[in-house]
């Protein structure tokens, strides 16, 4: 699982009112390279909560995504290589992803998050 | 007689090891998944500026229709309930990221996140009770308002869907409508029992006049051959995945005559296939019974 999808992920366990973000428990990390596309990112960054991609960027080890962005940097080719990297490169392996308001732990396993719910969470 | 899969079990417990194994290798279940798919994304209408669009695949399976949204340059997030397809979408290295995850509980994602979603031979499932916790119209609810929360604005979805009958395909549609979706149903190929797909085609947010329900496939009977190629395809998925009763042959008596034979050997000699057989006068004769 890539940021972009933990970006869009929100937990949905009946009555959690906050779901978003989840936390992530890393234990083991991947890169693999994919298509670097400006058009894409420029496109997909409005759609992104840039506090909760940076937060979790930091969780996972990745320290230069900026706390703080404005759309003019989305002309900015380093900018956008550090932004692509971070959103499409760097796979969760190993981990967890954790419900901000109930805690619950959702397992991820080779790359694959369970989100399936217990019964009584539905 | 054959029970559909939706009748046998649940769909973790039907999409088992050697059955999401048949999606390596039954090259007929590839193309028609990815022939569904390509026509999913047609009727998805999204904007031709050659930009990537992040999209949901609901009921991803072993990733045959995600391998054609890849194809097609898009991103997207898989969730399919059964690890065994999940297991091998990851043996065949796809590019979407996956999640295991029950359609029928709702989906988790924030509002407004994604900017469409397709679905391929998922979505009637949702109609089975197979667990006495699994009520069809409470899961089918959970999951059309969640997926119209998390599509963004004049987004749509495209679900294809093999109803059990037209019960299954109202109940499902009724609770599109119910949460806000407006569409409809395209149905191609619909004057062929076997070709025919339904499309249930969603947009988020009012209907709007200028951009009408996309024409279905086949409708009038003059791509009639279109029609038949459709048909022996689906045939053998049919045999695989769906099980259908054999109709035809009903206690030996032949359901078409020769005038309607005739016919067809007609249209596909005009169609320029050469290996048409001579007709006879034993053309759509009854064969004797020979052992
Ligand atoms: C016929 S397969 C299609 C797979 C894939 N779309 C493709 O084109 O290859 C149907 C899939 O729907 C999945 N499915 C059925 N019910 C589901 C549910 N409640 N939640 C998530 N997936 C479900 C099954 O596990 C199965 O993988």
């Amino acid at each position: 699982m890539r940021l972009l999808t933990h970006n869009m992920l929100s937990c949905n366990i009946k009555g959690v009112t906050k779901g978003f973000p989840l936390s992530i428990e890393v234990q083991r990390l991947d890169t693999k390279d994919a298509d670097f596309n400006p058009d894409f990112l420029r496109n997909i960054f409005p759609k992104l909560e840039w506090k909760a991609f940076h937060d979790a960027a930091v969780s996972i080890g990745l320290n230069d995504i900026p706390e703080q962005v404005d759309p003019t940097m989305l002309e900015d080719h380093e900018f956008l290589q550090k932004f692509h990297h971070a959103l499409l490169e760097v796979h969760l392996e190993e981990g967890a992803l954790i419900c901000p308001e109930t805690g619950r732990r959702f397992p991820v396993t080779k790359g694959v998050p369970n989100m399936l719910l217990h019964e009584d969470e539905v | 007689m054959s029970l559909r899969p939706e009748r046998q079990a649940p769909p973790e417990i039907f999409y088992n090891e050697s059955e999401a194994r048949k999606y390596t290798t039954s090259s007929r279940i590839i193309e028609i998944q990815a022939k569904l798919t390509e026509r999913a994304l047609e009727l998805l209408a999204l904007p031709s500026d050659g930009i990537p669009r992040l999209l949901l695949d609901i009921g991803c399976g072993s990733g045959l229709s995600g391998e054609t949204l890849t194809e097609n340059g898009h991103h997207w997030i898989g969730m399919d309930i059964s690890e065994s397809m999940i297991d091998i979408a990851l043996e065949r290295e796809v590019d979407g990221d996956l999640l295991v995850s029950d359609i029928g509980q709702g989906l988790g994602f924030r509002p407004g996140s994604l900017d469409g979603a397709i679905s391929i031979s998922a979505v009637q499932w949702l109609c089975n009770a197979d667990k006495s916790c699994n009520d069809p119209r409470a899961r089918l609810k959970a999951f059309f308002s969640s997926l119209y929360k998390c599509l963004a604005r004049g987004a749509r979805a495209i679900l294809q869907i093999y109803p059990e009958n037209t019960q299954q395909l109202e109940m499902i549609s009724t609770a599109a409508m119910r949460v806000g979706f407006s569409g409809g149903l395209v149905v191609d190929y619909p004057h062929s029992s076997r070709a025919k797909k339904y499309f249930l085609c969603l947009s988020c947010g009012p209907p709007s006049t200028s951009t009408p329900l996309p024409k279905a496939k086949g409708e009038d009977g003059g791509s009639e051959s279109e029609d038949d190629s459709e048909d022996e395809e689906n045939e053998t998925v049919d045999v695989a995945e769906r099980q259908r009763p054999a109709k035809r042959l009903k206690n030996g008596k032949k359901v078409k005559g020769r005038a309607w034979l005739l016919k067809k050997k007609e249209q596909r000699r005009n169609k320029g296939v050469t290996n048409v057989p001579r007709d006879t006068k034993y053309t759509g004769r009854k064969r004797k019974t020979r052992f």
